[in-house]
């Protein structure tokens, strides 16, 4: 039997048999990466929309830089954070580190970039006239935003997309400051290391599948928000 | 999309609420160790047994003995389960560490490809490296500074070579030992492991015939594993009471004999050793 035959019959597998290891680490891919992702969000929607829509000295400087920021690697992420929240670091005092916490601010350091890179362009590429009818329409400040931000929709919903397929898959910054705690902190992608470590590569694949199984749910239940509004 | 924000909010509540009751009442004691000690399964083992006999329950980050020491140092673990005796004693020196005790042993050995084009199977191991820097032969280093890769270096040495060798087919994988093992048999090369992490790969039949066992037995190759516990002094948070009780629940009877009594494959890979006080 091939690799990926076994690998296939194992993921079946563990759906089925509610594997509890499985399914805890699936928990905690969701928990984090949801919760990255909202924050993401947060922040990056506000950042964004006024990167793409104030003009202001040094805009196009903080485009570009933001723009690099998209390629952060995340283990760099990962140190960094982990120098942050280490004990005698200037977050150490929160005990965060090897938490799912610590796993959530650097997935959130990883997802706001995306957001608010892709964001600004959605801004930016909405038609001039909108700006020019609302402003000759005396539509208030907050109306103005309001408007172009639902007019930006779909940008907003790929920016949503891409940030969470970042978030969920990343493997650097879970693995350095969550830990690979079983049970605790360790994520699908985590376990895909461990089982590599281990030798077990078909039990790798496995975990593999269920991540892009749980992707596709994600990226179904987004497409159908897009399909309502 | 109100509806789906709700939702989704819920659902970050219901999950917050298991993450903390899944907490228990236990205390927690985080340990950092070498990734023979998790790839093995030998800590998946031992934590359910620490849980309810001590009420302790263990954690662990699974990394090189270099990685784990620099954890300890900067106090984000409470105990040490590593394997690099000479680095150990410095640590301990430095007032790091403090209650060093040894665990356990297992060995290490020096595999190779079936062809073993260097000429060192049954050969004393120092002769073996010598042989194997001369013939400028495929050697596979772990290259992280874990405690395998310090015996490496500790061997070389050991050899009478100045220096750690440098040629082309001299590789680091800078990986744990499982991906090293995987490197050194498709590369058709030597590599040092411990028998544990080499027991482990060699479950598979196909993957054990690549990498015969070439040296072994020798005492230099001898592989221990000490508990240190995080000096409290240096790091007030450590939970010293826990990583007393665990250690000496482990250098114990009872410990002493689930190390014994651990097999992967069959086999057993840990051998207890916790009368050599130091």
């Amino acid at each position: 039997m091939g690799p990926f035959l076994e690998a296939l019959i194992r993921a079946f597998r563990m759906i089925l048999t509610v594997d509890p290891e499985v399914y805890s680490a699936v928990g905690t891919t969701l928990y984090v990466s949801t919760v990255s992702l909202v924050l993401s969000l947060l922040f990056g929607i506000p950042a964004g929309f006024l990167l793409g829509y104030a003009s202001f000295p040094g805009r196009r400087v903080l485009r570009t830089f933001v723009d690099t920021l998209l390629s952060l690697p995340t283990v760099l992420i990962g140190l960094l954070v982990y120098g942050l929240l280490t004990h005698n670091g200037p977050l150490g005092r929160f005990e965060l580190l090897f938490t799912v916490h610590a796993i959530v601010i650097g997935q959130s350091l990883l997802g706001f970039p995306i957001v608010t890179a892709l964001t600004a362009s959605a801004v930016e590429a909405l038609d001039q006239r909108l700006r020019l009818t609302l402003l000759s329409l005396g539509a208030s400040p907050l109306r103005r935003c309001a408007t172009s931000l639902r007019e930006a929709r779909y940008g907003l919903l790929a920016a949503a997309v891409t940030a969470y397929g970042r978030v969920l898959t990343e493997v650097g910054i879970a693995i350095m400051v969550g830990g690979n705690i079983k049970w605790h902190t360790r994520t699908l992608t985590t376990a895909i290391a461990l089982e590599t470590n281990k030798g077990d590569f078909a039990a790798g694949i496995a975990l593999g599948l269920i991540l892009l199984l749980m992707a596709s749910g994600v990226n179904a239940a987004l497409y159908g928000l897009r399909k309502r509004a | 999309m109100k509806k789906a924000i709700q939702g989704v909010l819920r659902l970050l509540v219901v999950l917050g609420v298991l993450e903390y009751a899944a907490a228990g009442n236990a205390e927690t004691l985080m340990m950092a160790t070498t990734t023979s000690t998790d790839a093995t399964g030998f800590l998946d083992a031992l934590a359910p047994k620490v849980k309810e006999i001590l009420q302790i329950d263990l954690r662990w980050v699974a990394t090189g003995t270099g990685k784990a020491l620099e954890l300890g140092k900067r106090c984000d673990v409470d105990i040490l389960l590593v394997h690099a005796p000479r680095a150990e004693k410095e640590y301990v020196q430095h007032g790091y560490g403090v209650n060093r005790r040894v665990l356990m042993y297992n060995d290490f050995v020096l595999v190779g490809p079936p062809s073993d084009p260097a000429k060192v199977k049954g050969s004393e191991i120092e002769e073996a490296m010598r042989r194997i820097a001369g013939s400028k032969a495929s050697f596979v280093s772990r290259g992280d500074n874990s405690g395998t890769h310090m015996k490496e270096i500790e061997l070389w040495r050991a050899a009478g070579l100045a220096d750690v060798p440098s040629y082309p087919e001299y590789l680091e994988t800078g990986q744990g030992m499982m991906a090293t093992l995987e490197v050194a048999s498709q590369r058709r090369a030597y590599t040092l492991t411990d028998r544990a992490t080499l027991a482990k790969f060699g479950e598979d039949a196909h993957r054990a015939s690549s990498l015969p066992v070439l040296v072994e037995g020798a005492e230099s190759l001898k592989n221990y594993y000490s508990l240190i516990t995080v000096n409290p002094e240096k790091c007030p948070k450590v939970r010293a009471a826990s990583a007393e009780k665990f250690t000496e629940w482990m250098v114990g009877p009872e410990g002493q004999a689930f190390i014994g009594a651990f097999r992967v494959g069959g086999r057993p890979v840990f051998l207890p050793d916790a009368q050599r006080r130091q």
